[in-house]
């Protein structure tokens, strides 16, 4: 019997054996890494032929995870977008809340098949940290989360989940303090440790084979999608919008609609304070090809290859690279990327959480502002699905001092001094 | 102009003919400052290093551990750009005539433009470029500008490497193997992991005739000594880096890494 939730790219058009999508993609890793990716590869290859793998994995999306995720129409916050009828897929409820867990569990599975008995991630926002440290502590691995030291602060409340759940949890001090920081090291971890430990990456960015396999991981997301839509509307999509970090929840959501011409892939950066204003990370917008974390993608980099800080309000988008696949896309015009601010990101939340009771993640509230621009460009006659990622409540602290939702007497608004470069962006 | 590969290799084999291993160092350009870092290489060839891998400084250091993360740091922040690595490698060779090879991560060369960078650095007298995070099948473009233009291309092969890829990396590779003494990244260690000798061993076993250097974590005498014994040149990156991070004054730091220079030129000699 057909696997239901773990629905991995029937095609395999995409990447070569080489792991390139068109011009991007490949192994850009060091000689030290090389054993340990080859064998993620060929582990994953032999846990795709493998019937009890898809058997165990469904089990565990479907009574540990949840799915499938609902769909929910949000005829509310759509009539603020030009009346198109609006379905959201609801990744916030899977356990964890958001779209990782899928990925997690799937590497989580692979660790044991190689026998390794440690992870690490990176995470940004901490929703993959979350993700992997509940992973293992289901399965019993050894955990290691690495976190800019930003973030570690704008997701207080994930940090905390990480540890109640076993993890460790490495505060990044180098570079920018954020996602890119975190990821490298841990690079550094994995070169040092490889022999017992995975690196459960948390994106389709990175060396082959981690853009091709984190997809499939995720494709159930536009599968069930796709399924339900023509069940619930009768018609497949004019538009499926997501938002762009590295591109996990985008491409999960993409993937089973991309033989369907007819449906517009559309992808929603952070544009941060404005692309005007350079501060923003907005990397197929913005950014030019180049090599960052071991694949050939879209950068944002200077004249001479330095990569440069991004930003963005979003702490899981806030990574000056994307996974190859959406450089792909966007090269073969095939996919869409348009770039939201946080001020867009930021109403929409908030229009969301009033229309209809759901209050979205940060990251996912970019993908609501690109679905109301959408809407109002195709009319009452549209029809659109977007990915909802991930829930809210982590980010509460930076939604309420935005919003100025916090009691001015409350201890809470005076003693964190730490949040200075989120305070700054409240309007 | 063509580069300096033959210089290279002429340096390693006089090295091997006197019975001793090559003394091989490593330091960021423009650190502390573009003049400064260039000082700092020409007092560890005044020292006795052999040869000097200088490093072009790189936002996302991801095989570097604290010590070089800093000066990288230090580096960017004061604007270093590759034309300054370029001027550190012609100054440095000018100055001495020994060997320089730049040491760099592959995304500053894919931006400058391939063929330009190797022929910027052929121009300016380097000896070839040592890519960490370019791995062999990656590798086929640079390698026609390093060839076209004099340059050798070092890889890295670490203990995790399989037979089958030393095979393919000493086909592929010129100037000399970089034997990375363990699994890590840059920085001092207390010991040389035993791993080093079975990499050497191994690779020596494909039947290549380069040269085998080993490096990481290498950081006194008694190390390079010990390394001397079963390898053809040692490497010495953060211990000459943390000498010049932890020295009073810009002239204390030229004096202690001349001083460490001096101390590993004996060991290469000495040979546990």
């Amino acid at each position: 019997m057909p696997s239901e939730f773990f629905v991995p790219d029937p095609t395999g058009q995409v990447p070569s054996a080489e792991g390139y999508f068109g011009a991007f993609g490949g192994k850009f890793i060091p000689e030290a890494l090389v054993a340990a990716v080859d064998e993620v590869a060929v582990e994953y290859d032999k846990a795709k032929a493998d019937p009890e793998f898809a058997r165990e994995l469904d089990d565990l999306l479907a009574n540990y995870t949840g799915r499938p995720s609902a769909l929910t129409e949000v005829p509310g916050f759509a009539g603020h977008a030009g009346g198109a009828r609006v379905f959201l897929k609801r990744e916030d409820l899977n356990h964890t809340g958001s779209h990782k867990i899928n990925n997690v569990l799937g590497q989580a599975l692979l660790t044991k098949r190689m026998g390794k008995t440690r992870v690490i991630a990176e995470t940004g926002a901490g929703q993959h940290g979350v993700a992997t440290a509940t992973a293992c502590a289901l399965f019993g691995l050894e955990c290691t989360i690495y976190m800019g030291e930003i973030d570690t602060r704008r997701q207080a409340l994930n940090v905390a989940r990480m540890r109640m759940l076993g993890a460790e949890v490495v505060a990044v001090k180098s570079g920018s303090r954020t996602l890119k920081d975190a990821i490298n090291e841990a690079f550094r971890d994995w070169v040092a440790n490889v022999d017992r430990t995975h690196y459960l990456f948390g994106t389709v960015a990175g060396p082959h084979p981690f853009p091709a396999m984190v997809r499939d991981f995720h494709r159930v997301i536009g599968v069930e999608a796709r399924r339900q839509l023509l069940e619930r509307a009768g018609r497949l999509p004019d538009a499926a919008i997501a938002c762009v970090g590295g591109g996990s929840n985008a491409i999960g959501l993409f993937h089973a609609f991309i033989p369907d011409e007819g449906v517009r892939l559309i992808g929603c950066e952070p544009a941060g304070h404005g692309i005007e204003t350079g501060e923003h990370a907005a990397t197929l917008t913005a950014g030019e090809p180049g090599i960052l974390h071991g694949s050939r993608s879209y950068v944002l980099q200077d004249d001479e290859g330095q990569i440069t800080e991004p930003y963005s309000i979003s702490a899981g988008l806030d990574y000056p690279g994307i996974g190859p696949e959406h450089s792909y896309l966007k090269d073969s015009g095939r996919g869409e990327y348009r770039a939201v601010t946080d001020d867009a990101a930021m109403q929409a939340l908030r229009l969301l959480s009033r229309t209809e009771g759901i209050i979205p993640a940060i990251e996912s509230a970019h993908a609501l502002a690109g679905a109301l621009e959408v809407g109002r460009e195709l009319g009452p006659d549209g029809l659109i699905v977007v990915n909802l990622s991930g829930r809210g409540d982590k980010d509460m602290d930076t939604a309420a001092r935005y919003f100025g939702l916090y009691d001015p007497d409350a201890e809470v608004a005076a003693n964190d001094a730490d949040t200075a470069e989120i305070e700054g962006d409240a309007k | 102009m063509s580069g300096n590969i033959g210089l290279l290799t002429d340096t390693l084999a006089a090295a091997k003919a006197e019975g001793r291993s090559a003394l091989i160092a490593y330091l960021p350009a423009g650190f502390p400052t573009v003049d400064g870092g260039i000082e700092a290489i020409k007092a560890v060839f005044d020292g006795g290093a052999d040869v000097v891998e200088v490093g072009l400084p790189h936002s996302d250091p991801v095989l570097d551990g604290p010590v070089i993360q800093t000066a990288d740091d230090i580096a960017l922040r004061g604007g270093v750009r590759v034309a300054d690595v370029m001027r550190t490698v012609r100054e440095a060779h000018e100055a001495t005539g020994k060997p320089v090879l730049v040491m760099t991560y592959w995304n500053p060369v894919d931006r400058y433009g391939v063929e330009r960078f190797a022929a910027e650095l052929a121009e300016a007298g380097g000896a070839g470029c040592i890519l960490p995070d370019l791995p062999v099948q990656e590798s086929a473009l640079w390698r026609e500008h390093a060839e076209k233009h004099g340059l050798g291309t070092v890889f890295v092969v670490a203990p995790s490497s399989r037979d089958e890829r030393l095979v393919r990396i000493t086909e592929a590779g010129s100037g000399f193997v970089y034997a990375a003494s363990l699994m890590g990244v840059t920085g001092t260690r207390e010991s040389v992991g035993a791993q080093a000798q079975d990499l050497v061993e191994r690779t020596r076993a494909t039947g290549t005739g380069l040269p085998v250097c080993v490096g990481l974590g290498v950081s006194d005498a008694a190390q390079a000594a010990e390394v001397a014994g079963f390898a053809d040149g040692v490497i010495v990156g953060s211990a000459f880096v943390k000498r010049m991070l932890d020295a009073p004054d810009h002239a204390a730091g030229l004096e202690a890494v001349r001083a460490l220079a001096g101390e590993l030129a004996k060991g290469v000699r000495r040979q546990a």
